[in-house]
């Protein structure tokens, strides 16, 4: 099958979904001429036009209501927010206007917006460009909340994100953009809400999210090399959560790691580890379930700090075979 | 100012009076500024080449102009708050060169301690409250300096510099608004350089100047040419004159142009190189600043040819510095968060 890079499968998705349904637009800064701030829109202004692909002034507040407008008058918006860490300008467009009006109206609208946004560190961006926010959405009533990990589902959760009838928090990752995976050229979704099983195991299962899901397959695959085999789960949809192949997983292996880029502290970590402690699975649990998550601390320009502040391969096969050998 | 690479007559004269009540050694300093901000974006943009820097930067080469007019407006004791683009004006400002290229590398000697890198340089002791890697995430601030400035009844000014992009943020408005009716003492400078990363102000804006906004909050707003020094330093003096007599804020729009590419990874797909050439070529800055000076008999040819290498020999000191000084400790990793 083709490979393709994960922001080329984003393109791809969006590009569809555009030539399919006239409604569909997106929106945000520097998304046409110059192709986005990671080329994940480059080339779609000469096909569309600048009346479907909008660039903005710099007005975050601006691009989220319009989204919001837009989305609540019969169009399916596709915004670009061009790193997380400027969402926060966003917060009272999204938070308490498009997460809510459907409830406040009764269920009589509906805001049908996509916000994609990329996160994360190990760009040197520094600590105000490198921001791993998504708990922050997961804590709204109202929003969906969607992290791919790979080439495929970027394009399959981007297009089932824009036929969702809710706003969808779209959260992509740096340093996966490059990446390169199997991507059918079919217009394929895959469903929000759908926990999926990356690998198979049967030691220790490991949830990851985003960048963190690549990494856990490389330490699996170390460890497989001692024997010890981990389950890696993906959730992908972090809100509304699909948690029962976490909690069969967890039945089978007794043992979980959850790992997030995200500060430990408040992070989706925790959502995970409550869902297992209080779940069937807890009785199997044979050691404490552990997060393994980014330091509580800005993120540092240095490289060295910077990569130290954040999960890699080698703690997570150390934390791993910690929970597997019982050395917790 | 200059037409054609020609001085023109009237210009002299008007500047004569500035030329004299500034005095040679001022007026030599702000040129050698200009080169040492040119030769430090320079090094700045070779390192990256090199892969010594992690991260991005923004180069201010064309900009320094205003960079230098507008800080040496101010006195000691005043404040800045400085943006993304912000090289320039820390330089301007009296920042150690050698601590800048530290933190540029992200050294342990560097300003913030290799955490901020380029678009978070600070130099709090000297009341330059750093960069910011948000736009427009200064203006705000500003609001508040200058609320504590007048409640501690000092006669200090703060400066806040943004660009063209920044102007577009509902931040800058809330914050005109709130120091023109507390009558705060900051100055706003716009430093327009015709480009918001890809969007153009004749794209975002429907105004042609954008210090038209300052009527809408009742304060002066004057746009002034940004590729002369003087120009900004005459703008920025009366602001800050009338901040230190309790008038208020002004708003200074000083209409610049970026050489080089937004970011490290810009195309320019967006403009001509015709654009770029005749901004080089026609309006330089640093040319037309030193054929003024050299014209009204302020620094000799030879003088102005050197500070070129002065410029290069003050950066070739700095990097030799950043590269002699140690990288952080990864056991220092979890200080500095909480005071
Ligand atoms: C709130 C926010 N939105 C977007 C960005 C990304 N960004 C950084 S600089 C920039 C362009 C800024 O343009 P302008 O204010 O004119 O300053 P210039 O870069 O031209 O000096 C953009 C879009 C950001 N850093 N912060
Ligand atoms: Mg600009």
């Amino acid at each position: 099958m083709r490979e393709i890079t994960y922001a080329e499968a984003l393109r791809e998705g969006l590009r569809q979904a555009m030539t399919a349904d006239p409604s569909v637009f997106a929106i945000g800064e520097d998304i046409g001429v110059y192709g986005g701030a990671f080329g994940v829109t480059a080339g779609l202004l000469n096909e569309f036009g600048a009346e479907r692909i909008i660039d903005t002034p710099i007005s975050e507040a601006g691009i989220a209501g319009a989204c919001v407008g837009a989305a609540l008058t019969g169009m399916r918006p596709v915004g670009e927010i061009q790193f997380m860490d400027f969402v926060t300008l966003t917060m009272e467009q999204i938070v308490l206007q498009a997460a809510k009006v459907r409830f406040m109206f009764g269920g009589k609208a509906s805001v049908p917006m996509v916000l994609r946004t990329p996160s994360g560190s190990g760009t040197g961006a520094a600590a105000q460009h490198s921001e791993s926010l998504e708990n922050w959405f997961v804590h709204v009533p109202g929003l969906k909340v969607v992290m791919p990990s790979s080439a495929y589902d970027a394009k399959g959760l981007l297009l089932a994100a824009i036929d969702d009838n809710n706003p969808v928090i779209f959260v992509e990752h740096k340093l996966l953009y490059k990446t390169k995976g199997h991507v059918p050229e079919e217009m394929y979704r895959v469903p929000l809400s759908q926990t999926n099983v990356v690998r198979e195991g049967k030691h220790v299962t490991v949830v990851a999210t985003s960048v963190m899901v690549s990494r856990a397959v490389q330490a699996a695959e170390e460890l497989a090399k001692e024997g010890i085999e981990l389950e890696v789960i993906d959730p992908r949809t972090l809100k509304p959560l699909d948690d029962a192949p976490i909690i069969e997983s967890v039945k089978k292996t007794g043992r979980a790691l959850v790992v997030h880029e995200a500060v430990e502290m408040g992070g989706f970590g925790g959502e995970i580890v409550a869902r297992i402690a209080g779940s069937e699975a807890f009785d199997y649990l044979e050691a404490p379930v552990r997060r393994l998550a980014g330091l509580d601390i800005p993120i540092p320009y240095n490289r060295e700090l910077e990569y130290h502040t954040v999960p890699q391969v080698e703690n997570i096969v150390r934390e791993a075979r910690k929970l597997a050998r019982g050395e917790y | 100012m200059f037409a054609n690479g020609q001085l023109q007559p009237e210009v002299i004269r008007r500047y004569h009076e500035v030329i004299e009540s500034l005095g040679p050694e001022f007026l030599k300093a702000m040129l050698q500024d200009m080169h040492t901000i040119r030769a430090f974006e320079e090094r700045a943009e070779q390192l990256y080449g090199l892969g010594k820097v992690h991260g991005t930067m923004h180069l201010s080469i064309g900009q320094e102009a205003t960079a230098v007019g507008a800080s040496n407006a101010l006195q000691d004791g005043d404040y800045l708050l400085n943006h993304h683009r912000g090289h320039g004006h820390c330089l301007a400002w009296g920042s150690d060169v050698n601590r800048m290229m530290a933190e540029f590398v992200g050294k342990e000697t560097g300003y913030c301690r290799g955490r901020g890198g380029s678009m978070h340089i600070a130099d709090v002791d000297s009341n330059n409250l750093g960069a910011n890697g948000i736009v427009a995430g200064g203006v705000p601030i500003a609001v508040g300096v200058g609320l504590s400035i007048k409640m501690r009844k000092t006669q200090q000014v703060c400066m806040v510099i943004f660009g063209d992009g920044a102007a577009n943020e509902g931040a800058f408005h809330e914050s005109l608004n709130m120091a023109s009716i507390w009558k705060l003492p900051v100055i706003y400078l716009c430093e327009n350089n015709q480009y918001a990363m890809s969007m153009p102000v004749q794209k975002a804006f429907t105004i042609e100047n954008i210090s038209t906004r300052a009527t809408a909050y009742n304060i002066p707003g004057v746009t002034v040419d940004g590729n002369d020094p003087l120009a900004v330093y005459l703008a920025v003096q009366e602001a800050a004159e009338r901040a230190r007599r309790g008038d208020g804020p002004s708003l200074i729009e000083s209409k610049t142009y970026r050489y080089k590419g937004h970011s490290k990874s810009d195309r320019q797909a967006y403009r001509t190189r015709d654009e770029v050439n005749e901004w080089m070529e026609q309006r330089d800055p640093i040319m037309r600043f030193s054929a003024l000076l050299t014209t009204a008999g302020v620094v000799s040819e030879d003088e102005a040819n050197g500070m070129r290498d002065q410029a290069i020999k003050i950066i070739d000191d700095a990097v030799a510095f950043s590269d002699a000084s140690p990288a952080p400790d990864v056991s220092s990793l979890l200080e500095g968060v909480y005071a």
